[in-house]
């Protein structure tokens, strides 16, 4: 009895001490964290400042919701309109590019579209679509969905109307989408990072690559202070300029996974 | 002395009908009924545990909770505390405010005078029916009560134990404690009452000495219950 | 597909091996599970006491609440403890959002009903059965409480187990109030869905097994409690 009464006391006090720490919150999607990035990134910004960054990790759209609510100091997620749009409504203080990952269409070695090795993307979309071939959607409001939307429509196609059977929108993460493209062996788009990362391939592999449409580009974004008096705003500023920095645009590059870059600085100098 | 106890017109719902009673020092009461006829109900407004919605209960001490401190109750089921048979009765006794040091051996005294000495540090919950109700004496008796109330303490218990509480409950008497018992044991009523308070249907029909009352019944009821022929109600 | 076999191999090595990252997040379940069951009992026992014993206007309708409350999705209370604290909120100038705090209240609120709901029916059993007798020893209504409470010590600690073991396995409502940050609220569940939805399972076994194994030593320890009472005290 004893026992568990110290144990929950020294819990409560670990508890309290970790809200003393330098802290900030930053609001990211799961994609960027599943791929390793701020594992990597993290520590190294600490070490230099001292300031402890928690990552709350989900979809994009909620991400910047939680900016919205002023729950997060910093937003970091790869969906420019979004992110411009929440600058125009107030909530952001100014918007830095940082970095961009690519996306990677990921699909069957069976391949019934036939679009292995394709450069064009949307080529690639409107031939998948023609042979009905499986295809699995986020579906959910990720930046990785809103590409997908957006290469749909640079196929020329308005998948809203024109989806069937063969559409499969599952308003899942990338991961779980990846696991279900593996036991349907449908196509899929992915984004690199969450790609290398994942263990499940059965029998995918990537099919087009390389497509200047499917980068990614991440922005980071300070809350805006003035609408939410509670935002951490110096040390938010402290992340957000170290990011953009020569030091935080090198460790960016640093990571690799396998050997290979996942993400390539391009702060604006 | 908190005796005598007077109930003026005391009813309870339609169980008691108004009645009105006087309970003094001295012989043994047995409060005798069938099933049914409200003798529970009747102890517990005498002892307070109810309050009746109708009439008034008196003590002579008009301080009621010196009233119930020399008072005490043996309900049919003995309720126990999960502790040996000592602390139950040590329980009791702090409740009573003696003062700590001399609880225990006041308690070993109590347990010793219903022979139950030797399982005083068994826990009072895994002894037999018998000698938990020889606890509830003990408890009782180490309170050193002017009035024991018992409602019904043998009905759950073989012949035996039934023998040994009425030994116990013949020694409170002959130390001077005044028994008012419910049963609706006829032999156990003859054996152990000095005067029957008859209750049928909420009221009381007849009171006298035990002899009279089972010789010569002055009711049709009384008469009836005698013969074993009263339908339990 | 990486086979369960090879999976469960390497969760138990995880495991065997304390794997810092395991044992942090394992900690932290406990702590934060263990403090709101401390939280939820100190106000929900006397709270279920109260309701057992008391006699007041609206006593039924308050027993049906508790019993209702109990089946609170861990979700639904997530998301009210969330708006609550976000920094839209009313509470938002406290800061708690996002930390192990928010976690502990939002179990906290999930575990009271159970145990006042629980410790009101024991009470309530037990008063039953008690009632009289302490009245006529002459303990006045606190006194009796507090007599009955202790006598009836095991089942209030098999209740309290009942209540860590819901808290520790719940996954709605710290996933929300506490965003699932590595390192920060990361706890068994929120770590075990996400391990899982990343297709990585060793850790996501590791994890469950560990959690599993939580559950069933809890609910082990309240069974040889009930056996040890019964024992010595009958």
């Amino acid at each position: 009895m004893g026992l568990i009464f110290r144990a929950v006391l020294l819990a409560a006090l670990s508890l309290s001490v970790q809200a003393q720490d330098r802290f900030i919150t930053v609001a990211s999607t799961t994609s960027t964290e599943q791929s390793g990035l701020f594992k990597h990134l993290l520590p190294i910004f600490e070490k230099k400042t001292g300031i402890k960054v928690h990552v709350v990790a989900v979809g994009t759209g909620q991400a910047l919701d939680i900016g919205r609510r002023g729950d997060a100091d910093v937003v970091f997620v790869h969906a420019k309109t979004l992110e411009e749009k929440f600058l125009a409504e107030g909530h952001g203080v100014k918007r830095f590019d940082v970095m961009y990952n690519d996306f990677v269409l990921i699909g069957p070695k069976s391949d019934p579209a036939r679009v292995v090795g394709m450069q064009d993307v949307a080529q690639a979309f409107r031939m998948i679509k023609a042979a009905h071939a499986p295809f699995v959607s986020r579906a959910d409001k990720s930046g990785t969905y809103f590409a997908e939307l957006e290469l749909w429509q640079a196929a020329g196609i308005d998948i809203a109307k024109d989806k069937g059977p063969w559409y499969r929108e599952t308003g899942q993460g990338m991961g779980p989408a990846l696991n279900t493209a593996a036991a349907m062996n449908a196509y899929v788009l992915s984004d690199r990072g969450t790609w290398l990362s994942f263990k499940n391939r059965a029998d995918l592999d990537i099919v087009v690559q390389g497509d200047k449409r499917l980068f990614n580009q991440y922005g980071v974004m300070l809350v805006n202070p003035a609408k939410h008096p509670d935002v951490k705003a110096d040390l938010g500023q402290a992340f957000v300029d170290w990011v953009i920095s020569r030091d935080g645009q090198q460790a960016i590059a640093a990571y690799k996974i396998n050997g290979q870059q996942l993400f390539f600085p391009n702060a604006a100098q | 002395m908190i005796l005598p106890l007077e109930l003026v017109r005391v009813a309870y719902r339609d169980i008691i009908k108004p009645l009105s009673i006087s309970i003094d020092a001295g012989p043994t009461s047995i409060i005798l009924g069938a099933n049914g006829a409200g003798k529970s109900v009747l102890m517990r407004l005498m002892h307070g545990l109810l309050p009746p919605t109708g009439g008034e209960v008196f003590w002579r001490e008009r301080d009621s909770r010196r009233a119930r401190r020399l008072q005490a109750m043996v309900f049919q089921r003995p309720v126990m505390l999960r502790r040996s048979a000592l602390a139950n009765v040590e329980y009791a006794l702090a409740l009573a405010g003696i003062p700590k040091p001399d609880r225990e051996g006041l308690a070993l005294k109590a347990l010793d005078e219903v022979g139950l000495q030797r399982v005083a540090l068994r826990p009072a919950r895994v002894l037999s029916g018998g000698e938990q109700q020889r606890l509830a004496l003990a408890r009782a008796w180490a309170l050193h009560p002017e009035v024991l109330f018992l409602d019904e303490p043998t009905a759950s218990l073989d012949p035996k134990a039934t023998r040994e509480i009425e030994l116990i409950i013949r020694a409170f008497d002959a130390g001077g404690t005044k028994i008012v018992m419910a049963t609706h044991n006829l032999a156990q009523a003859r054996r152990l009452g000095d005067e029957v308070i008859y209750l049928h249907q909420g009221r009381v029909l007849e009171r006298a000495a035990t002899d009279r009352f089972f010789s010569q019944p002055a009711s049709a009821e009384a008469a009836a219950f005698i013969k074993g022929e009263l339908p339990w109600v | 597909m990486e086979s369960i076999g090879t999976a469960m191999s390497t969760a138990l090595a995880l495991i065997a091996g304390a794997d810092p990252t395991l044992a942090g997040i394992v900690g932290l379940s406990l702590g934060v599970s263990l403090s709101a069951v401390t939280l939820a009992t100190l106000f929900g026992l006397p709270l279920g006491a109260a309701v057992a014993v008391g006699r007041f206007p609206g006593r039924d309708a308050s027993m049906v609440l508790l019993n209702a409350l109990m089946g609170l999705p861990p979700v639904v209370v997530g998301l009210a403890i969330y708006l609550l604290l976000s920094r839209a909120g009313p509470l938002g100038s406290l800061g708690l959002l996002f930390t192990p705090s928010a976690m502990i209240m939002a179990q906290t609120v999930l575990i009271l009903p159970i145990v006042a709901a629980l410790s009101r029916q024991a009470v309530e059993d037990a008063w039953r059965e008690y009632e009289e007798q302490l009245r006529s020893l002459g303990a006045g209504g606190f006194r009796a409480a507090l007599t009955v409470l202790w006598d009836i010590r095991f089942s209030l600690v098999t209740i309290v187990l009942a209540g860590l073991g819901r808290a520790v396995a719940e996954v709605g409502a710290v996933i929300i109030v506490g965003g699932n940050i590595d390192g920060v609220t990361r706890v068994m569940t929120t770590a075990i869905a996400l391990e899982t939805s990343k297709g990585d399972l060793p850790l996501a076994l590791g994890l469950g097994i560990v959690l599993i194994g939580i559950v069933i030593a809890l609910n082990a320890a309240a069974y040889l409690v009930k056996e040890a009472a019964q024992r010595r005290y009958g």
